[in-house]
């Protein structure tokens, strides 16, 4: 009985197959809606639909609390997938990990996040996040808002400057700091769903270069609920243990999807030009080896980033580390970088076919996706940043042998 | 020792944390340490006791306390004299 139920349950067919392949699909419909969502710059509703269709939304929570245990080379992989189909759906897939990573590090300790865990699994929830505010901007390890908590339940407004597709989002994850006499940097997150006791006020709407399908509009996030909801560890924890490394792995991981598909557009280019004359190598073929190279540089990079995490996950002294953060930080500023290069390059190659919307070889959308890289964290303030690290911290050079 | 980091740590403009009064195994991150301000406090502890902290000390366990920091100094102190 069971195992008939079970074969015929599209839910468990689906499953039986890899999250590649259910993002294969996933993708497909990406890229069949990436230019209205582009145009429009409005959320992404076919892939967000998908991607619960195929369970894709849980995979990287723990199996005992009903994912799939999913790694951060496994997730980064699917975020590829996604980026190279439309580069707004895979941040908003990015950005939903990056959420989910800090549950799955942080949450497992506490009863509330375990449940809510097995709730973003089974019901396949989106998860956004609110760390800017207004007067504070973009740095994440100050907040303004406090929460306030009394007879274990907790309160808190917060004027957030941007929430990604935080109006379509089925939680959000918001810093604030411990109370309301608590320093700036002295932060918390909680866990706030989107239910009765939370309310969003549109306060800007995201109109903007690239990246406008992610819908980070402005709101003012207001917010009643159990204290329990608030992560047992600081947020400073949170930020250096899971945070900063998925973020910088995952966002990596987008603007690598959106240059190597803006690469394979520019390849098909050439491969056109060198069919129609047979024994002349096309004018692109040479920066096409140099665009090539770009995007070696930038996947050797993101992959020895995923194994620096890897191999600092189980040890919080190395996790925290001053060497860790300044390793984590380059990467973010140099893959950004890189990406541009890489886009800007195939519009060289494709020229006037490329800059044109709408043709095979466009690239154009690419280029203001990988544009908002530089912009999203300023790689001026992580640079700086990392120049206040490395006045302690060596350079390894060690290859890992 | 304990006095000595005190002492220089204290009235630092860089660093937001009342070292006069603080005891000596408060968690300095809970006070309002943030990564950025403790390079200041390691800079300082180095200038000031002529060391240079390796690599695998520069974590937040090290500098998460006046006592932590303290432990870290005499080790270093004692391998170079």
């Amino acid at each position: 009985m069971n195992v008939v139920g079970k074969i015929s349950d599209p839910l468990a067919s689906s499953l039986a197959e890899s999250a590649t392949e259910r993002m294969a699909r996933v993708a497909a419909i990406a890229a069949a809606s990436v230019d209205a969502v582009d145009r429009e710059g409005r959320f992404p509703l076919e892939t967000a639909e998908a991607l619960r269709h195929e369970r894709l939304l849980g995979v990287a929570i723990p199996v005992e609390l009903g994912g799939e245990g999913l790694g951060t080379a496994a997730v980064a992989d699917l975020v590829v997938q996604l980026a190279q189909a439309c580069g707004s759906s895979a941040m908003i897939y990015a950005m939903h990990q990056i959420q989910v990573a800090s549950l799955a590090t942080h949450g497992v300790t506490s009863e509330w996040h375990r449940t809510f865990m097995r709730r973003v699994a089974g019901e396949q929830l989106l998860l956004a996040s609110a760390t800017s505010e207004v007067g504070i901007g973009g740095n994440l390890r100050n907040s303004i808002c406090a929460v306030e908590v009394a007879d274990n339940r907790f309160s808190l407004t917060k004027d957030a400057t941007v929430i990604s597709y935080g109006a379509n989002a089925d939680a959000i994850l918001a810093t604030a700091r411990r109370a309301p006499d608590a320093a700036h940097s002295d932060q918390i997150m909680v866990v706030i769903p989107a239910d009765g006791n939370r309310s969003l006020e549109r306060r800007s709407v995201w109109d903007t270069l690239g990246m406008r399908g992610t819908c980070s509009d402005g709101f003012l996030l207001t917010a009643t609920g159990d204290a329990a909801q608030i992560f047992p560890k600081p947020f400073s924890e949170i930020a250096a243990q899971s945070m900063l490394a998925s973020s910088h792995i995952y966002w990596a991981a987008t603007w690598f999807g959106i240059a190597a598909d803006a690469f394979t557009r520019a390849q098909a280019f050439v491969k056109a030009a060198a069919r129609k004359q047979p024994n002349v190598t096309p004018p692109g073929a040479l920066r096409l080896s140099e665009a090539a190279a770009k995007l070696q540089e930038m996947k050797g990079h993101l992959v020895a980033a995923i194994n620096r995490f890897d191999t600092a996950r189980d040890d919080d002294d190395d996790l925290s580390s001053i060497g860790f953060a300044a390793e984590i930080n380059a990467l973010k500023v140099a893959s950004s970088e890189k990406a541009a290069e890489v886009v800007r390059i195939a519009m060289l190659i494709t020229g006037i076919l490329g800059y044109k919307n709408g043709t095979p070889f466009s690239v154009g959308r690419h280029l203001r996706d990988v544009t908002s890289a530089a912009v999203m964290i300023s790689n001026d303030r992580i640079l700086s940043n990392t120049s206040t690290l490395l006045l302690v911290s060596r350079f390894d050079t060690s290859l890992g042998a | 020792m304990i006095d000595r980091i005190r002492a220089l740590l204290t009235g630092n403009p860089m660093i937001p944390i009342d070292f006069e009064t603080i005891s000596d195994n408060a968690n300095l991150y809970d006070a309002g340490l943030t990564s950025f301000a403790s390079v200041q406090l390691m800079l300082a502890i180095e200038e000031e006791f002529d060391i240079e902290f390796p690599e695998e000390k520069l974590t937040r366990r090290t500098f998460s306390s006046i006592a932590n920091i303290a432990a870290a100094v005499s080790e270093l102190t004692a391998e170079s004299v």
